[in-house]
């Protein structure tokens, strides 16, 4: 092993060499000039020689760190079984993990309760978990692919707050009707694809999300175009308003009020309407329809020949992973108070994507760590606003390449012989549809 | 019928540049079967390395304006060619044996690293070039003072355009690198056998698509006479529409279907609504995947159990 490692030097640096070399070429032009528009519309350029050096040396230095961790830890073998004393592992971190987080997650307006910006974050944060997991349900259980999940996050949005500003209908009547509409959308989008299949799939979803989109950007006398809705009433408790006046719930129950009270009100909202979400979803994993979901992953081709109508198999998941991303729409309208086509582009869905894929697709518990990962890590990054996206494409190709099966690689059977015994994801089709 | 033939220039026009993008998208296809998401952004970089250089040569002094656009083309499709090696190296290939979804959202983070790197790298403002190509014909004088243009620059882009397909049909039917880039679309591990190098073949394709691309990305900087870091995405799924289109894994189908889509964007926008062009250009590609998925040349294909 030392012996392999030493003669390797010289091969080490030569790649490195000819990485920093490929680096050079390729950021000479984007990074050592910068070009810029002046005032009059003439081009200007400048050089940035020093961004570049150091750019070429980084490069340098990180194909040698990346080499030698990869002589280090030598090749990733494939792993089909998740090993005995592993799975007994995971599955009692598994069993013991979801209700801690679960019991944390009740308490977290009690310990936070006066730090707004970290209550703000864990909204944000449930939000994503929601979407992850109705996402789920159409990329995880049904192994349909799509890419265009935001249109129905978008429906579900624009539902409620055209209904609630042009008729004041309240919250809690809009909320269904927002599920509703967004389902019927899921069910148009259903209906056309039902024959496509993995790439087309996706790449149709993708056109409808930005037809969507498009068409909310451009109806302005129905959206109000680029500018978006504003004044969308907050939620109340069943009629009680969260507010200041009289008629309020701090005045009813007698004490004094706060606007944290309404943090906290939508903090339980949104993680009453995510359990709501993972409950169904599980349930509905035990139901036949569930099971015709994972067996339609697995190989269409087979579920047809045993007689599941796919028709209505994918139908019903395209509409009720919709519907998931219209409540969580609904709940986002009133959440901001204010919505504008600028929160239901592509990136959102890709957003989604990758917090299911990186949750690894089918697991719930996956799901919600990659959500918190991944908006907590957006936070980290919240200061370098154009840096965000870089480092998020980055992210997304370095998981791909390390864990293409994602934080949790592994998946408990729904159906067993004798004993249930967790396999790799490796062994299981996505995609396909 | 002035009007009309002037949306026809344009619209053939607008095609080639989808085209060429396109050839890019169906060879990928073909050989690897995935869809280059980063591939509009490969464009993107192409038309932002062809402004720098552009900008590079007339400060250095030069002023034959055909000897610029010739320097430029060349540096244009080398450096973006090896952006393209560069994401097949680092993003795909790793991925080669991976299950099917991994490339492609692979593709889609690469797609974001390359949009969002060159609007940290070249800023968010829209870069304009003045007009490099002047001059052009009236080929009809209108009763209502309506004339029909075909400016020299749009004769330059459909002439690069014939050329560069018919130089890569050449390539492609009668080289060894052809043959060998055919041999892996039909059976990769057969190629191999047969003494195929499977990856180098892969990754010219991805060389020979990026170098395409960057000659469309300078196409669109000279006819639109501006680059942004964000014109990569939209341009992208439209010319993925004209390879679909025309028939993925077909090259004459690629400037087909480009052609297509830019003569439908055209006469949508002449005649319909500018606002709604996009979503045009999308409702046909979720037409054209439904009805007529293996497109206008291509070959369909058939489910194996």
């Amino acid at each position: 092993m030392q012996a392999s490692r030493t003669a390797g030097i010289p091969f080490i640096l030569k790649k490195a060499f000819l990485s920093a070399c490929v680096a050079l070429v390729l950021f000479s032009l984007m990074i050592g000039i910068r070009t810029e528009a002046g005032p009059d519309g003439q081009l200007t350029w400048w050089t940035r020689f020093g961004d570049l050096a150091s750019i070429v040396g980084l490069v340098f230095g990180g194909s040698i760190i990346i080499e030698l961790l990869r002589q280090w830890l030598g090749p990733i073998g494939a792993e089909k079984l998740v090993p005995a004393p592993v799975q007994r592992g995971l599955s009692l971190a598994g069993r013991f993990l979801g209700p801690a987080l679960l019991v944390f997650t009740l308490l977290v307006p009690v310990i936070f309760y006066n730090q707004r910006y970290i209550l703000d974050l864990a909204i944000l944060v449930l939000t994503y978990v929601m979407l992850g997991w109705g996402l789920n349900v159409v990329v995880g259980l049904a192994g349909l692919l799509d890419l265009g999940y935001v249109a129905f996050y978008a429906v579900g949005a624009y539902s409620y707050a055209l209904l609630a500003t042009n008729f004041g209908w309240s919250f809690w009547v809009c909320l269904p009707l927002a599920g509703m509409l967004a389902a019927i959308w899921g069910v148009m989008l259903g209906f056309p694809v039902l024959r496509l299949r993995g790439d087309y799939l996706a790449i149709v979803t993708l056109a409808f999300g930005e037809i969507i989109r498009l068409v909310i950007l451009n109806w302005q006398s129905l959206t109000g175009g680029p500018n978006g809705v504003s004044g969308i009433p907050r939620p109340t408790l069943f009629g009680i308003p969260l507010d200041n006046s009289d008629d309020g719930l701090a005045a009813k129950l007698g004490i004094d009020y706060s606007p944290t009270h309404r943090i906290v009100f939508l903090f339980y909202l949104i993680l009453a309407l995510a359990l709501l979400t993972n409950w169904v979803t599980i349930r509905l994993r035990r139901l036949p329809i569930g099971r015709a979901w994972e067996a339609l992953r697995e190989d269409e081709v087979a579920c047809r020949a045993l007689g599941i109508n796919t028709t209505t198999t994918k139908l019903t998941a395209f509409a009720t992973g919709a519907m998931f991303g219209g409540f969580a729409g609904a709940f986002f309208a009133t959440r901001q108070g204010f919505i504008s086509p600028e929160s239901f582009t592509f990136q959102e869905s890709a957003l989604v994507l990758a917090i299911v894929v990186l949750g690894g697709m089918g697991s719930q518990l996956g799901v919600a760590l990659a959500a918190l990962t991944m908006i907590g890590g957006f936070e980290l990054f919240r200061g370098l606003e154009t840096y965000r996206m870089l480092v998020f494409g980055m992210a997304m190709v370095l998981i791909m390449i390390w864990r293409p099966r994602g934080i949790i690689g592994h998946r408990a059977p729904t159906v067993y012989l004798t004993k249930a015994q967790a396999i790799s994801s490796d062994l299981v089709k996505e995609g396909h549809g | 019928m002035d009007y009309f033939a002037q949306q026809l220039i344009n619209g053939l026009v607008l095609g080639s540049i989808y085209g060429l993008i396109a050839i890019g998208y169906t060879m990928v296809y073909g050989i690897v079967g995935m869809i280059n998401f980063a591939h509009g952004d490969i464009f993107m970089i192409g038309g932002f390395i062809a402004l720098i250089t552009f900008l590079l040569l007339v400060s250095l002094g030069l002023t034959a304006i055909p000897l610029i656009l010739l320097l430029v083309l060349l540096v244009a499709m080398a450096v973006t060619a090896l952006y393209g090696w560069t994401v097949e190296r680092i993003a795909y290939r790793p991925l080669r044996h991976s299950f099917r979804l991994a490339p492609m959202l692979s593709a889609i983070g690469m797609s974001f690293v390359l949009t969002n790197y060159s609007q940290v790298a070249q800023g968010a403002r829209v870069k304009p070039v003045p007009p490099i190509i002047t001059g052009g014909y009236t080929l009809h004088e209108g009763a209502e003072g309506f004339a029909v243009q075909l400016s020299n620059m749009q004769i330059m882009v459909v002439l690069v355009t014939i050329v560069l397909l018919a130089m890569f049909t050449w390539l492609v039917s009668r080289t060894r690198l052809g043959r060998d880039m055919r041999a892996c679309e039909q059976d990769q591990t057969m190629a191999a056998l047969l003494g195929v190098d499977v990856d180098r073949t892969i990754s010219m394709t991805f060389v020979i698509g990026a170098a395409l691309a960057s000659v469309a990305g300078m196409m669109y900087l000279l006819y639109y006479g501006q680059v942004d870091f964000n014109m990569g995405f939209v341009a992208g799924i439209k010319a993925f529409t004209a390879a679909v289109l025309g028939g993925i894994g077909s090259l004459p189908g690629a400037v087909l279907g480009g052609l297509a889509i830019g003569l439908i964007e055209t006469f949508w926008s002449a005649y319909f609504s500018v606002e709604y062009k996009d979503v045009a250009a999308f409702s046909i590609l979720i037409i054209v995947l439904i009805f007529m998925p293996t497109g206008l040349l291509g070959r369909p294909e058939v489910e194996k159990v």
